[in-house]
């Protein structure tokens, strides 16, 4: 039969020689590759200080983003609730009111967006789908909290900041 | 108020203040042992170990033995409940009893009161130490029976038969020793080291079955069977929660630290170290670097059982038998015999 890979070993099955049948010098060996790895370097990081550089096309948490003029991109088109493998992706719309112009770049915007991270699977097809480029996915990951309700993210917790209006009451 | 006159009180108090100090001691090493030993198991893992709890995670031991007194303690309600606590409190025991006859280090002087360094230099010192670290395994086998549970109790008769099956050995090889040292005193033996070569020069096989043997007496891989977590749920301890779990663990920590120091005593010169006594040091100073030199000594050997445990896997059960009753007792006659002849040799010839 013809070997898989040219990787094969074939096994060494005669009885073992006095020599090896001693152990010792085998232990001997063993001791000195663990000795060596002593001295290597960790490959564990220190995690909360010290992050390992992501890729940059990671898909961590979503956020909804907002234009140069700070107003929401998002309109509520459904695009990325329909695109969603998961159905993690639901939303509301709602028309904007004369004097929010500021506020929302479009007629229509979502007056309730959520995502349940618990149902996401961060294929990052949402952020494909979507065609006023509103949501995206950061390199924040590993979300903790104490109930499942908490992670239904919101508008609150998904939008960035207004960096025209920073917000100044605490929520 | 006779007796109050002939009775030798400082001898008492020196006494006491050793005894806590070497029990405070091991207590101590035994605690940061446990730390070393998740280091050692990190560093070889290509981890970094605990550094969280404090500089480098030294405040660790603390908080493990702060989790383990908190935790909830729990007596199964078929186990025998005096047997039950009992098995804890004589691992405990044992293993900290092992440790009154270790000479820690030569005499400290202050003005012309002398001070030695050693609980009680009894004569027949290691006979103290085999007979102490054979009652060791009543802990093991008292908790495993108690706990009423076919693993314990498959642990204990596994703790039980190993430890029987290694302390023959472990005595044989001691024999060889005291062929040459021809004293039993643990001080003489150390003495004898300082004036001439370290034993494990003239004993190196005996050393070598020694050192086995202490591994298996220590219930320490690769002969941690009453233990095998794998095998036994956990063993001897599967039933024991809160700090009785925490005495089994810390009392494998004490042995461990004892029979690191014992084998430093024994076969590498104990508290002497290389031209000890050519130095021209005041005798204090060389007390001092002396009992430095025995606790470095016993610190590798903590390491290398360390090391070992990190190495080795686990023996099967028929090996280990085979391993103590055809190899290492065959090869500790052997070295016996050997011993014995070349002394008789160099004291008569072949007359």
């Amino acid at each position: 039969m013809q070997a898989l890979t040219n990787r094969a070993q074939p096994v060494d099955r005669r009885p073992m020689t006095f020599w090896e049948k001693l152990y010792l010098p085998a232990i001997a060996k063993g001791m000195g590759i663990t000795l060596s790895h002593i001295f290597k370097k960790k490959a564990t990081v220190n995690y909360p200080e010290e992050k390992r550089p992501f890729s940059p096309v990671f898909r961590g948490l979503h956020i909804l983003n907002r234009d140069e003029e700070g107003r929401e991109r998002c309109t509520a088109c459904g695009l990325c609730a329909v695109a969603c493998p998961a159905e993690a992706i639901t939303m509301e719309a709602a028309e904007r009111l004369p004097g929010e112009e500021h506020l929302y770049r479009e007629e229509k915007y979502a007056a309730r967006y959520e995502i349940n991270m618990l149902r996401c699977i961060f294929c990052g097809f949402c952020e494909e789908a979507c065609p006023k480029q509103a949501i995206y996915m950061t390199e924040t990951f590993a979300p903790a909290n104490y109930q499942r309700k908490g992670f239904i993210y919101g508008k609150d917790d998904l939008l960035i900041p207004d960096p025209k209006h920073p917000i100044t009451v605490n929520k | 108020m006779d007796l109050m006159t002939s009775f030798d009180w400082s001898f008492v108090i020196e006494k006491l203040l050793l005894i806590s100090a070497v029990l405070g001691l091991s207590l101590l090493i035994a605690m940061y042992s446990t730390w070393g030993e998740r280091k050692v198991a990190a560093w070889i893992q290509d981890r970094r170990g605990p550094n969280r709890a404090g500089p480098f995670g030294l405040l660790q031991p603390l908080a493990d033995g702060g989790k383990l007194f908190f935790k909830e303690e729990i007596i199964p309600a078929t186990a025998n409940h005096f047997l039950f606590v009992l098995g804890p409190s004589m691992a405990m025991l044992t293993a900290c009893l092992t440790s009154a006859v270790i000479p820690w280090g030569d005499v400290l002087t202050f003005g012309d009161y002398a001070v030695s360094l050693q609980i009680a230099d009894v004569n027949i010192g290691v006979l103290w130490i085999m007979a102490v670290v054979g009652m060791g395994v009543y802990g093991i086998m008292i908790g495993g029976w108690a706990s009423n549970n076919k693993f314990s109790l498959l642990a204990a008769c596994r703790g039980a038969s190993q430890v029987i099956s290694y302390e023959l050995p472990m005595g044989l090889s001691l024999i060889a020793l005291f062929m040459i040292s021809g004293s039993l005193s643990l001080k003489d033996i150390v003495e004898q080291q300082r004036a001439g070569v370290w034993f494990v020069v003239l004993q190196p096989i005996g050393f070598l079955i020694f050192l086995i043997c202490a591994f298996a007496e220590c219930n320490r891989t690769p002969f941690d069977l009453p233990e095998a977590e794998n095998e036994l749920n956990g063993g001897y301890h599967l039933e024991y929660s809160s700090m009785k779990l925490g005495f089994y663990l810390f009392a494998e920590y004490i042995n461990m630290f004892i029979s690191s120091a014992l084998m430093a005593t024994l076969y590498f010169g104990g508290y002497s170290f290389p031209y000890m006594d050519s130095l021209g040091l005041s005798p204090n100073l060389v007390t001092i670097l002396g009992i430095c030199a025995l606790f470095l000594k016993t610190f590798v050997f903590i390491f290398f059982f360390m090391w070992v445990r990190w190495t080795l896997p686990r023996f099967r059960y028929d090996q280990l038998m085979k391993l103590g009753w055809k190899v290492l007792i065959p090869l500790a006659l052997l070295n016996m015999i050997i011993t014995g002849a070349v002394i008789l040799y160099r004291q008569n010839g072949f007359n």
